[in-house]
């Protein structure tokens, strides 16, 4: 059903809002960022064309620069939200809003938690487990060496997160208590948002 | 992919029909064989009920398997099946699973071959899976030990069970709509039972198009697919709901829903778009964080505040007077004096708001006491009054109710047993998108990590605990003590000014007659400076450090701000009593010149102070004067300093940037203060100028400009970065206080002082509320007086009072007492959640492969 004029037709932007925690002009803001993403011919249709992981990571919210990073989770959302059937994490417009739809200020704390557990779940498979957690706890600390945390340390805070949130005592932590964790959290739905 | 859906559903329809026709049995015999092989043990159980409900139900169950080709599309959601078993190939999981949503994108061009197929192959097919399925099945039940050694495999069978749970419950769903769809597509009279039966399953899926948005499902193809599902069916059997004799209104009141839901949202989004500034405040909260966001978002909020605070004003007040009310000139309120008219129109009298200025509609003075004015028989008196009230009122009630809103928001996040958990998953803020910041970022949580840790060790050890709570006790003392000192210095400043005042200003020199303000100016400035040296002392997590700076800062303030109103009200006084003299005076004047009635010009006619319009000179001068210093603040304080670390880091020995100087942090807990003692102020004053909502709305509309800009070009992002809290119940915890404490002084001059005798709304009375009874006396007829009279008895308003506060006090502790029942029933939950935590966590595991 994708359009093919260079504006979004109008249905589909109602479906859209309806299917979204977007709004019209969110959508609309949403649809030519997109589209300034692609290359000049591809334009015209939008939305049927995917964008390639490189490009979508030039969006200021996700950008990585050459030294550092804005946002360290920023291959994860795009791994998570991509559609791609050959793993290049690239994303087409529908995959683009429905990020923007659960990165939205409207969006429930129960989605955003459920998506930011994938975010969290680096290897997919469905818990977090003590790599994962080592994993986010590097992401979270940036790229410097001296900004690492020692392994005894990294050991200790792991330790710490396990005995609070795994309350079966399995020795991971999966969707069901982690969103009890999340849902306690006062900042949590206020700083799990993008904007564009 | 809207075609296919409605070719496929013109497909069920020919097949049911026909299936009306052809021999019934050997269709049953078909279908159900296969349909019980699909489903299994659990749902052939079902089928056997069913048989023996008798042959009009096979029709049902014929339509259940008819329908799944587009219940597909909705089970495919589920990552799992049949669609996917037809490959054969068995795939690693991952691989699949990307293939899948390979599929779920392009579901609209493979998914409908195989729907359009016919369904023999692929039942025998899934009719092998299945029973591969129990087997593994009975793997599973014997733990997850297999899982180690592949988990490919353990994958695959969570992927079929998570499919075969999703398929049951599409087989129900199904069957639930048999019934429906059978009466429409024979076109049979509908009986009102079905009818009843039809209608819930529309608003089903009514709800589920509503709800659709809250499921976690990743593809947006799934989602438009079940979208079209629903939405088709809700069309088609609302259109067949509406057809038979009478249910035109159905029709109709659909159609009405429908358009109301279309102009809701067309409203929503209209609102959306009134909002101001929202791509201002995204890109500040972008680069420096949603707590610097946070104080904009409060600027707006005020803005908004302040409009509706204008528009009362202006449009109640000032332009009916402007309009009906006499002309300026016509009478001595409304003229400047002869003495003044030489430098009435000089600017700088203009900005000292007297002059033209002061006889206008913008203060207190220039009203008359005439009851009603023009043709409309405006009541300006009364209007004056009620509007004085109202603002109050109103700032009132919105204030509180944002207050108790924001404390519904705020719910859960009371316990501290998950401090470690926050940290490592909440403690990002993805609004980030600026390099520096996520520097900062970076080394906060770093930081904040390597803290808890230390903390978490030295917390079993409990020594440096005393410490700090030494340093922190000793903080606050300097703290109070730099309270005190700054108070007995203004205390001792209006003393000497009361001093000098006696004596006569004309002899002293510019420092002697403006020490007052430039004392508290001076102390404005450079004690919230003093009070960060201080609170670095104390070591709070700077969420905390920002609360105690707050309230040190709101503390100096209001001592400010108190002495300043009584200092004012020692002049009104003052004035007062040179009143009294005047009044002696002009008592005697009339006797003797009236006898002839001279015209004299206005302008000419000798006045008495108005004290209103003087206080209210005073306020807009304050206003203006706390406008000014802000903006020169940001202009010199956070422009001129970047503009030189900016170009003289090229030729200096020491690197500005990094090193002395800096750029400017931006000072969120100086400016939310800022706003809301000037916000006091505007309380406070409006009532005698009302044009002060005026000057606020243009001040903050322009601060919004100044400050953005400020903060985009001359800010660096605060070096530990930290999220606002979710509420910003703290700031209008603050807003609330000092509303109430200016609308003490206001409420005490409206009770209590008599209004100056020649000029204003409310000349000759002796009280300002007396405005009420004169008009309950003329415009309402005589028992509505007398019944106000009772009700403002005494008698019955201490009874009153008294019923309120108990009222309270109720309300109050049966508060207290949910607050308990809702902490125990935590409780219960948390328990709750513990037992059958290890069957969900199974499920979830499930749920979530489901997902994928």
């Amino acid at each position: 059903m994708g359009g093919s004029s260079s504006l979004l037709p109008q249905e589909a932007l109602g479906e859209y809002q309806e299917l979204t925690f977007l709004n019209k002009q969110e959508i609309l803001l949403a649809y030519k960022r997109f589209s300034e993403l692609l290359p000049r011919e591809q334009r015209e249709n939008a939305c049927s064309v995917r964008v390639p992981k490189s490009q979508i990571l030039t969006l200021p919210e996700l950008r990585p620069s050459p030294s550092r990073q804005a946002n360290p989770f920023q291959h994860r959302i795009c791994h998570v939200f991509s559609t791609s059937e050959d793993g290049d994490d690239s994303m087409s417009f529908e995959d683009f809003l429905d990020m923007l739809s659960v990165f939205s200020d409207a969006a429930t704390s129960d989605i955003k938690s459920r998506y930011a557990f994938r975010i969290f779940d680096f290897d997919d498979d469905g818990v977090l487990d003590g790599k994962d957690l080592e994993k986010l706890v590097n992401c979270l600390t940036g790229q410097g060496e001296e900004a690492r945390l020692s392994s005894i340390e990294m050991e200790q805070l792991i330790r710490n997160v396990l005995e609070e949130s795994d309350i079966d005592k399995d020795g991971t932590i999966n969707l069901s208590e982690f969103q009890h964790v999340i849902s306690r959290s006062p900042d949590f739905v206020s700083s799990f948002k993008i904007v564009l | 992919m809207a075609v296919l859906e409605l070719s496929l559903l013109m497909h069920v329809k020919l097949f049911s029909k026909d299936l009306a026709l052809i021999n019934d049995n050997t269709v049953l015999r078909f279908l159900g064989k296969n349909g019980s092989d699909v489903n299994n043990e659990e749902d052939s159980a079902a089928e056997n009920q069913e048989n023996g409900r008798g042959a009009d139900k096979e029709r049902k169950r014929a339509k259940p398997r008819t329908r799944r080709g587009h219940a597909r599309g909705r089970a495919r959601h589920g990552g799992e099946e049949d669609g996917d078993d037809e490959d054969g190939t068995r795939r690693a999981g991952q691989r699949r699973q990307r293939n899948r949503r390979g599929r779920g994108r392009a579901g609209g061009n493979e998914g409908s071959d195989s729907e359009g197929d016919p369904t023999k192959a692929r039942k025998n097919q899934a009719n092998q899976k299945s029973k591969e399925d129990d087997e593994q099945e009975e793997d599973e039940k014997g733990g997850k030990s297999g899982k180690g050694k592949n988990e490919k495999k353990q994958d695959k069978k969570a992927d079929k069970k998570g499919k075969k749970e999703k398929a049951n419950k599409k087989k129900k769903d199904k069957k639930k709509s048999g019934s429906g769809s059978d009466s429409d597509s024979e076109e049979e009279p509908i009986t009102e039972e079905e009818l009843a039966k039809l209608k819930e399953e529309v608003e089903e899926k009514k709800k589920l198009i509503a709800t659709l948005r809250n499921k976690p499902w990743k593809m947006k193809k799934k989602l438009s697919v079940l979208k079209y599902e629903a939405q088709l069916f809700v069309e088609k059997f609302e259109g067949a709901l509406g057809k038979g004799k009478g249910k035109k209104f159905y029709a109709y009141k659909v159609m009405m829903t429908k358009k109301w839901m279309k102009f809701q949202r067309d409203f929503e989004n209209f609102k959306t778009a009134c909002i101001p500034w929202e791509m201002k405040i995204k890109e500040i909260e972008s680069h420096f964080g949603s707590s610097v966001a946070s104080y904009f978002i409060f600027l707006r909020w005020m803005y908004g505040i302040n409009m509706i605070l204008f528009g009362l004003t202006f449009g109640l007040v000032m332009v009916p007077e402007a309009l009906m009310g006499k002309p300026y000139g016509s009478l001595p309120r409304k003229t400047v004096p002869r003495a003044e008219e030489a430098t009435a129109m000089n600017f700088a009298t203009l900005w000292d708001f007297s002059g033209f200025a002061q006889y206008s509609v913008l203060f207190y003075g220039y009203y008359n006491n005439q009851r009603t004015i023009g043709w409309l028989k405006f009541r300006m008196p009364l209007s004056y009054f009620l509007v004085g009230v109202g603002t109050i009122g109103y700032s009132f009630m919105i204030v509180i109710r944002t207050m108790a809103r924001n404390a519904n928001e705020e719910g859960g996040g009371d316990d501290t047993s998950f401090n470690f958990s926050w940290k490592m998953f909440t403690s990002w803020d993805y609004l980030i998108g600026n390099p520096e910041t996520a520097d900062n970022k970076f080394a906060s949580i770093t930081t904040s990590f390597k803290e808890a840790i230390v903390e978490e060790q030295e917390s079993r050890k409990e020594e440096n605990i005393h410490l700090t709570r030494f340093l922190r006790v000793l903080a606050n003392f300097l703290a109070l003590c730099t309270l005190a000192g700054s108070g007995y210095l203004i205390f001792f400043v209006v003393r000497r000014s009361q001093k000098f005042a006696l004596e006569g200003l004309e002899n002293y020199g510019w420092w002697e007659r403006n020490e007052v303000n430039m004392v508290m100016s001076l102390l404005g400035m450079f004690c919230p400076t003093l009070f960060d040296v201080i609170s670095s002392l104390e070591n709070y997590h700077p969420r905390i450090a920002l609360r105690w700076q707050l309230g040190r800062i709101f503390a100096l303030f209001l001592g400010n701000l108190y002495t300043f109103i009584i200092a004012l009200m020692d002049e009104i006084n003052l004035k007062a009593k040179r009143i009294k003299n005047w009044y002696l005076y002009n008592g005697t004047i009339p006797e003797n010149s009236t006898a002839p009635p001279i015209q004299v010009d206005p302008a000419d006619v000798p006045r008495g102070p108005c004290w209103e319009t003087m206080v209210g000179q005073e306020f807009v001068r304050l206003t203006v004067s706390d406008t000014m210093t802000t903006y020169i603040t940001i202009l010199i304080g956070d422009f001129l300093r970047a503009v030189f670390v900016r170009f003289f880091n090229y030729c200096w020995c020491w690197d500005l940037e990094y090193g002395f100087p800096s750029y400017s942090e931006f000072d969120i807990s100086g400016n939310v203060l800022g706003l809301i003692f000037n916000q006091g102020m505007i309380w406070m004053g409006s009532f005698y100028a009302p044009c002060l909502p005026a000057i606020n709305v243009f001040r903050l509309h322009t601060s919004m400009y100044l400050q953005c800009w400020a903060v985009m070009c001359c800010n660096v992002p605060q070096e530990r970065v930290f999220k606002a809290s979710r509420s910003n119940n703290f700031y209008m915890a603050m807003l609330l206080f000092i509303l109430f404490l200016s609308t003490l002084p206001a409420v005490y001059t409206i009770v209590s002082i008599p209004p100056s005798f020649d000029c204003g709304p409310f000349s000759g009375k002796t009280r300002m509320f007396e405005v009420i009874s004169e008009t309950l006396e003329h415009d309402f007829p005589s028992w509505f007086g007398k019944v106000f009279g009772y009700a403002s008895n005494p008698g019955l308003i201490l009874p009153f009072i008294l019923l309120m506060v108990l009222s309270i006090y109720y309300l109050n502790a049966t508060s207290k007492s949910y607050k308990e029942a809702n902490l125990e029933l935590k409780k219960k939950l948390q328990s709750c959640i513990l037992k059958p935590k290890r069957k969900m966590k199974i499920r979830d595991d499930h749920l979530w492969k489901s997902c994928m």
